[in-house]
């Protein structure tokens, strides 16, 4: 890998959370020290369950929310020293839901020609052929130009979410979940536009999801993410053919079967998720896990090399497993 | 501007005026508001005689219904003698000043005060909220009745307390609403642009809390009707011998169990008008919020 385009370092992420008034507040680390590199051109996939810090952390990777601790540095810059309008031409986000990222009260053309506007490019007829000509791009024809939001269609307003944050022409996208609110037979078409917008505009993508299939589909790297944590990275095929971390493996068992009758799968983990506010100690996935030893609860595991890339288990640390006391 | 909040999705002008006429309630609303705006307008042209005029001879005298109706007193005259009818209509022209006056300066800062509240949210929310939650401690009445006592009433002075006294409710809806957009997706994807708080404010939250606005100012200019007639009526309000509908029915209280329509006329009109401007509230509110998701 040469030099990232986004290096992410001990990044965390603190909530404090007001509990009433005679109560003391409790902290939550929503993104507890995450460490990921991504490359140029690279499509990395974050996926985990909900609540886990996937969308937290892309907020922070967009500049929409300060970091508490650690560092995001773009090309070797550190994004908080990156002026906000600066930053603004380098990233930009795709949201989940395009009924509520998109102004109801301003046309679909106004609306991708918004960021132009902000850093004054062009004049105003300029703004607009530029507008029309990417929401063409995107695959809206010109006579949607005037039209509002309420008269489009999902897929059409993700379409037009997807021409806003490309109208700057940036290098880096975060997509927040950008088909998870889309009927199945339009997730496609959004996933092979990203697709084709990539190569177009040779564009590096964070994907945040929690359906595994379009990870899968879509991603050359994944990482896994629980509690705040990320519990594996690996490429992509690596860890869908061989998940190393137990969590993966529970939340690749997780996805459900197009069987009819065939129900809801079983994925073996105990128990449902815990408290953010009051983690578990050790490895935070000890008390859900169905393989854990004693020491689990005792001693956080660090990231170590596994299967092409790195994952966060006791049970795979060769040298944890050769001292067999510890496995109780 | 105005026809792009108010019409977001129709084309023209033209569709927007069907879209009025359909709405019932809003085209009653805009009619009996539109009569009462017209009185106040064109009053000097439609009274029959000078609302001032004393004439105590005439004292007293029925409306046209009565059989002791004098024809050139249609709604008869008060205990001085002075036209009832053209004071009526020279009275729409208070409450309408004071009603609209009011709205503006309890607008602007209530919706001022309720953007940065729920805007910033944290320390500005609390230190908002307090300000709010001090000013609702306040009675406007003894606030009204102090400033009274020491300037002195008029107009322009009952305009000015109720003005700076009643914006708590814009600003507390103002609030909310705005929390509301806030946590939206188009306010976050402006800020990923780049765009300054004040452009994200103006641009993506005002408009997008306008309806609630039209809703609440109308209700609040409603409401400093009744109050200015509620204060004109304790005395503290606008003074003798203005025409001012809550006057009118404080003149006539001693009188109201031998001559009702004293107090009932403009009684009435003050209910047909905080009627009529809560049936455009309403209305305006259903025709400005964008229909479907979204």
């Amino acid at each position: 890998m040469s030099i990232p385009i986004l290096s992410i370092r001990g990044v965390t992420k603190r909530f404090t959370l007001a509990q009433g008034l005679f109560r003391s507040p409790a902290t939550l680390n929503a993104v507890n020290g995450i460490d990921l590199d991504i490359a140029e051109g690279e499509i990395v996939g974050i996926v985990g369950e909900s609540g886990c810090g996937k969308s937290t952390l892309g907020r922070i990777v967009t500049g929409l929310m300060r970091l508490s601790e650690g560092a995001v540095r773009f090309r070797g810059q550190d994004i908080t020293a990156i002026e906000r309008r600066e930053l603004a031409r380098l990233v930009q986000p795709i949201f989940q839901d395009p009924y509520s990222s998109l102004n109801p009260r301003r046309s679909i053309a106004a609306t991708v020609a918004e960021p132009l506007e902000i850093h004054g490019i062009g004049d105003r007829s300029e703004r607009m052929d530029k507008a029309v000509a990417m929401l063409d791009r995107v695959g809206l024809p010109s006579r949607f130009a005037s039209n509002v939001p309420s008269q489009l269609s999902g897929g059409q307003r993700q379409r037009v979410a997807i021409a806003r944050a490309l109208i700057l022409n940036p290098q880096l996208i975060v997509c927040d979940e950008p088909t998870s609110a889309l009927d199945v037979s339009v997730q496609s078409q959004i996933l092979n536009l990203l697709m084709e917008l990539r190569r177009d505009f040779r564009l590096t993508y964070l994907f945040i999801s929690h359906n595994l299939a379009v990870v899968e589909h879509i991603a050359d790297r994944v990482g896994v993410m629980y509690l705040g944590r990320m519990v594996e990275v690996a490429p992509s095929a690596n860890l869908f053919a061989k998940p190393q971390h137990p969590y993966t493996r529970a939340l690749l068992h997780s996805v459900l079967s197009p069987e009819p009758g065939a129900g809801v799968p079983d994925i073996g983990l105990k128990g449902g998720f815990p408290d953010p506010t009051n983690p578990p100690s050790g490895c935070v996935f000890h008390p859900r896990c169905p393989i854990a030893v004693h020491e689990c609860a005792k001693r956080d595991p660090a990231l170590m090399p596994a299967n092409g890339g790195v994952a966060a288990c006791h049970l795979i640390d060769p040298d944890f497993l050769e001292a067999p006391a510890r496995v109780a | 501007m105005t026809s792009a909040f108010l019409s977001p999705s129709a084309s023209s002008a033209g569709a927007f005026i069907n879209k009025v006429l359909s709405h019932r309630g809003l085209t009653l609303g805009l009619i009996l508001l539109g009569i009462i705006v017209f009185m106040a307008v064109f009053a000097p042209l439609l009274v029959p005689h000078d609302p001032y005029d004393q004439d105590l001879a005439r004292r007293m005298l029925p409306p046209f219904w009565n059989p002791r109706a004098n024809p050139a007193h249609l709604l008869g005259t008060d205990n001085l003698g002075r036209d009832y009818l053209s004071r009526m209509i020279y009275g729409a022209r208070i409450s309408l000043l004071i009603g609209f006056s009011v709205m503006v300066i309890s607008g602007l800062v209530g919706t001022g005060l309720g953007l940065l509240a729920g805007y910033f949210g944290g320390r500005v929310d609390l230190f908002i909220t307090f300000i709010v939650t001090t000013r609702l401690a306040i009675p406007v009445v003894l606030v009204a009745l102090a400033v009274v006592a020491f300037i002195g009433n008029s107009l322009l002075i009952v305009i000015l307390v109720l003005g700076l006294l009643k914006w708590d409710r814009i600003a507390v809806v103002m609030r909310a609403a705005t929390q509301q957009v806030r946590s939206l997706d188009y306010v976050a994807a402006a800020e990923a642009a780049g765009a300054s708080v004040p452009r994200i404010i103006l641009r993506e939250v005002l408009p997008n809390v306008f309806p609630q606005l039209v809703v609440v100012a109308t209700v609040e200019a409603a409401s400093a009707i009744l109050l200015e007639a509620a204060l004109s009526f304790l005395g503290l309000g606008v003074q003798p011998p203005l025409p001012s509908w809550g006057l009118m029915i404080s003149e006539a209280k001693t009188m109201m169990f031998f001559a009702f329509w004293t107090i009932a006329l403009p009684g009435s009109m003050l209910a047909l008008l905080v009627f009529a401007i809560n049936l455009v509230g309403d209305g305006l509110r259903d025709l400005i919020v964008p229909k479907g998701r979204g």
